[in-house]
């Protein structure tokens, strides 16, 4: 492990992905001590402030302090996706395996049914169960679970083809071995690299996702700090008041950047091309 | 003397290891190419025998530098040379041929566009000159009706026809040099003589130079002049083909060739103990001293010269003393008269019918194997033996349960029926016939360690766990001749003969009655081969299994089998004890498979019986070979199954023309044998 840390950390662009992603997790755990104010505390008598001395990055239309809410603005997001990518990987990882080494028609029929899922409109089709079962983490971490758990099965799928077909596969099947054993002795050894990898991207997607629900008002709920929410919120003062939106993006960009590029540079270290490994 | 072509001078290239230190790949060579000639270079795998081809075109892989001496072309000096001319040269002046000539082709244009391409690049020609030079060197490079085979796309070609399109390719540009690749090592051994003798005559003819690079000194005596051998990164021996075959110097020039199966001689070569050094490690004696039956003390002290010996160079001081003799052992067959496994009438078909067909009710194509059945004895070892296709790897798959039998039925010998497919076959069943396979690489899981691979069929079988499988395991690698502590090792960290022994163990784990043997050593290296080769027959006389083995290489199956079955398209052509198969009189197409094989010897010529056309489905009826027979006699071969015809013993033919133990009867209505050019 701390090898693998110290191949991904020996080249910039892997080093950077690890510093932005530690940056903010490190950031969204320690957010109560270094933020100046109170994420939610209004102040009537200073509101839209350009940045200064006080307000590092301005205040908004309700006088909140911008740095404190950027700062505290990724913590539900973190948490709430970073647990369905979990949910993601490890459903969508073992349906994949399975599929992909059993084959024959059980596979056929399934990715039938995979096809139709992984062709909806899935944002909306989240909007709409949100509507019903409301906007709570508990309501969102399953659905963007397993939407998202979908596309690591295909992807997941696809490579455990081209493992079961492999000969040390078919020893084991010649020789008499259950599935179980085959699935977790002989299968995952061989794709735990590309789940981990598969894994840290649909986490950075499901980030933006979630930022999105939020920007369409069925994430966060206000006055919860979230930089999606609060884009949404000062969008319309981006010609007069622009640090509003701008610094809760640049939290929020530099978040996926940085997971993608760490994402890419696990797959280097561990000899995976992102080409292959995230097909779909 | 005239001015070499090529002239490589003290030439040392490698990579930069990650401490900075300088890992060369080529130590120090010097190799020297006329006008015309056709040199051989030989060595196994990591003895850079690429790296040399690739330097002469001015060309290192990506990674590689080089750290001094040069490569001269024709006048020029390659790695000099600033990269546009170099490249120029490339492809008109010097060509090369790769291994495998189906995927260096481009799959989505015509042959003829391809050619006319790479006219276009090196000569002035106008395009209609160009379309009669396309035809011309298609021609010229032997493919039957030229117009139709530009028209082509390469996988519409046969293995063999692809090899002569990329010849063909190389010409266009007028190469006074042709570099060759490995062009035949995945060719069947019918097509790999066609093409030897075909590149021979094109040598001769336009007068071009040739390297031939090869593991197989069968091959290289076929072709070259003159032979480089090389052994970790240098040259150990370097003469003329006839001096350094027929006898050779270096200790381990006689080592590679003893570990060669003849067909003329039954029993198993010698091998040669230990492995080369690794590529790129610092050298401070002879490469060879560890594994060299003559070592000396002298030989640590550092590492010798190249000196003059005869028309050859040798690097060993000691080349001139008598050699101790490399001789093969002979198996002692132990076949008891209890049966192990007996095939009756088997047929196995992978065809599926799709829903159109089941509905229209088309018939069904030939079946992949039909009518296979023989007996296995207890003790006994059975070669089957056919090129790519001819279904000798689907018999064994259906033996271990993973193709499913049409017809007929597989009875292990107390009765116990292996018809169903392993899901259908307790756990009793399944122990008493393993399969090992061909490429060691793809069948050891790479995440599991030795010790994990070897215990999972004691767990399964015997139900051992803990200490107890651990010493099992530990007794299986010793009974393979592996240190115990590779129980800890991954398969990455093992060389290729390791990982073939683990499998080996791994089957053996199971205390089978059935081996199947897929293969086991085509992707071995010669000295690796005849180790491995040993290691079998020595856990078959301490185990009393049963094996099939299947092989391309005759002289292989020669060496370690009993009694043997020649298979062409699935069928079975000729059966019998193996001194029997291997003597005349033959079928028709085990005449073609052993006049085909290439002997070390550069005296011996192939003889070349039937075409090297490629067939992807066996005939509807009659006798399977009747599109290739040279010995066709008539209609019956299109329409009757041949008979079987029992000579002496066991030895069955399946042939129309009438055998006896004296040869073909009716030899007079046979058209002349096609001699090699």
């Amino acid at each position: 492990m701390l090898k693998l840390l110290a191949t991904i950390a020996s080249k910039p662009s892997g080093a950077l992905g690890l510093g932005l992603t530690l940056f903010h997790l490190a950031l969204a755990v320690l957010a109560p001590w270094i933020a100046p104010f109170d994420p939610t505390a209004q102040n009537a008598d200073a509101i839209l402030l350009a940045p200064n001395a006080t307000h590092l990055m301005g205040t908004d239309t309700l006088g909140r302090d911008v740095f404190s809410r950027v700062v505290h603005g990724g913590r539900l997001a973190i948490a709430v996706t970073f647990t369905a990518a979990v949910i993601a990987t490890l459903w969508g990882g073992f349906a994949g395996i399975f599929f992909g080494t059993v084959g024959g028609r059980v596979d056929e029929y399934s990715m039938r049914i995979v096809d139709a899922f992984l062709s909806m409109p899935w944002l909306l089709f989240l909007l709409l169960i949100i509507s019903i079962g409301g906007a709570g983490p508990l309501t969102i971490i399953p659905n963007l679970g397993f939407f998202y758990g979908v596309a690591v099965l295909r992807v997941v799928r696809g490579a455990a083809m081209q493992v079961s077909a492999r000969d040390f596969v078919t020893a084991a099947k010649a020789r008499g071995e259950a599935l179980w054993p085959i699935l977790t002795r002989e299968m995952f050894p061989n794709l735990s690299d590309i789940l981990l990898v598969e894994g840290a991207m649909r986490w950075s997607w499901m980030l933006l996702a979630f930022s999105s629900l939020s920007f369409l008002g069925f994430g966060a709920t206000p006055p919860t700090p979230d930089w999606g929410l609060m884009v949404a919120q000062e969008r319309g003062l981006l010609s007069t008041a622009p640090w509003g939106v701008f610094w809760p993006c640049v939290a929020l960009s530099s978040l996926i950047i940085g997971i993608n590029l760490l994402a890419d540079a696990v797959g280097k270290a561990l000899g995976l091309d992102r080409a292959t490994a995230v097909a779909v | 003397m005239t001015e070499p072509l090529i002239k490589i001078e003290d030439l040392s290239l490698g990579f930069t290891a990650k401490d900075g230190r300088q890992a060369p790949i080529l130590r120090g060579l010097s190799l020297e190419l006329a006008p015309g000639e056709t040199l051989g270079i030989v060595g196994e795998s990591g003895s850079g025998k690429s790296t040399v081809a690739l330097a002469m075109m001015g060309y290192l892989k990506p990674g590689l530098s080089v750290f001094r001496g040069r490569a001269v072309f024709d006048g020029n000096d390659m790695f000099a040379l600033p990269e546009k001319e170099r490249t120029s040269l490339r492809g008109s002046s010097i060509a090369l041929i790769p291994q495998n000539a189906g995927q260096a082709l481009t799959p989505t244009l015509k042959i003829g566009q391809q050619i006319d391409e790479a006219l276009r690049l090196h000569t002035a020609l106008n395009a209609d000159e160009r379309k009669i030079k396309v035809l011309e060197l298609l021609n010229r490079v032997r493919l039957p009706s030229p117009e139709d085979i530009a028209e082509r796309y390469p996988h519409e070609l046969s293995g063999g026809q692809q090899q002569r399109a990329a010849v063909a390719m190389a010409l266009a540009g007028n190469a006074k040099a042709l570099l060759l690749d490995e062009p035949t090592t995945g060719l069947d051994v019918t097509t790999q003589a066609h093409i030897l003798e075909f590149l021979r005559s094109l040598a001769k003819e336009l007068g071009v130079a040739m390297i031939y690079v090869s593991h197989d000194l069968g091959v290289i005596a076929r072709v070259a002049d003159r032979v480089a051998v090389m052994y970790a990164g240098m040259l150990v021996e370097e003469g003329p083909t006839r001096d350094v075959l027929r006898a050779p110097n270096h200790p381990y020039t006689r080592g590679l060739l003893a570990s060669i199966p003849r067909l003329g001689e039954p029993g198993i070569p010698a091998s040669m103990p230990g492995v080369p050094p690794a590529v790129g490690s610092e050298l401070t004696a002879c490469a060879f001293a560890d594994r060299c039956p003559q070592v000396r003390p002298h030989c640590k002290d550092g590492v010798p010269v190249l000196e003059p010996r005869g028309e050859c160079q040798v690097r060993c001081p000691f080349a001139g003393e008598p050699a101790p003799d490399h001789l093969s052992t002979l198996r002692e067959p132990q076949v008891r008269e209890a049966r192990a496994l007996e095939l009756q009438d088997v047929a196995i078909s992978y065809h599926k019918p799709g829903f159109m067909n089941r509905w229209l009710k088309k018939p069904e194509p030939a079946p992949t194997v039909d009518r296979a059945g023989f007996v296995l004895k207890k003790g006994e070892t059975l070669g089957l033996v056919g090129e790519s296709g001819s279904g000798k790897s689907t018999i064994l798959r259906a033996i271990a349960g993973l193709a499913g039998t049409r017809k007929g039925s597989v009875t292990l010998g107390d009765g116990e029926s292996l018809n169903a497919p392993v899901a259908g076959r307790n756990r009793e069943t399944l122990r008493r016939v393993q399969m090992i396979f061909q490429n060691a690489d793809a069948s050891l899981n790479p995440r599991q360690s030795i010790g994990e691979i070897l215990m999972a069929p004691l767990k399964l079988y015997f139900g051992l766990k803990g200490a107890e499988a651990q010493a099992r395991a530990e007794a299986l690698l010793e009974a393979v001749r592996l240190p115990a502590r590779y129980m800890s090792h991954f398969p990455g960290q093992l060389s290729g003969g390791e990982k073939q022994r683990v499998g080996v163990a791994r089957a053996f784990a199971a205390n089978p009655e059935v081996t199947l043997c897929d293969e086991v050593t085509s992707a071995l290296d010669v000295s690796v081969q005849a180790a491995a080769l040993a290691l079998l027959t020595r856990l078959q006389r301490e185990n009393g299994s049963s094996y099939i083995f299947v092989s391309h290489d005759l002289a292989v199956v020669r060496a370690v089998s009993d009694r043997v079955a020649v298979l062409y398209q699935g069928r079975i052509c000729e059966s019998g004890p193996a001194e029997q198969v291997y003597a005349p009189p033959y079928h028709p197409y085990t005449q073609t498979l052993m006049g085909a094989v290439l002997e070390p010897d550069p005296d011996t010529a192939p003889t070349l019986l039937a075409n090297d056309m490629s067939e992807k489905a066996p005939p509807a009826t009659g006798c399977p070979f009747q599109r290739r027979c040279a010995k066709r006699i008539g209609s019956i071969c299109d329409t009757m199954v041949p008979p079987a015809q029992e000579l002496a013993d066991g030895h069955v033919i399946h042939c129309h023309i009438r055998m006896s133990a004296a040869g073909c009867q009716e030899a007079a209505a046979v058209p002349e044998l096609m001699p090699a050019e």
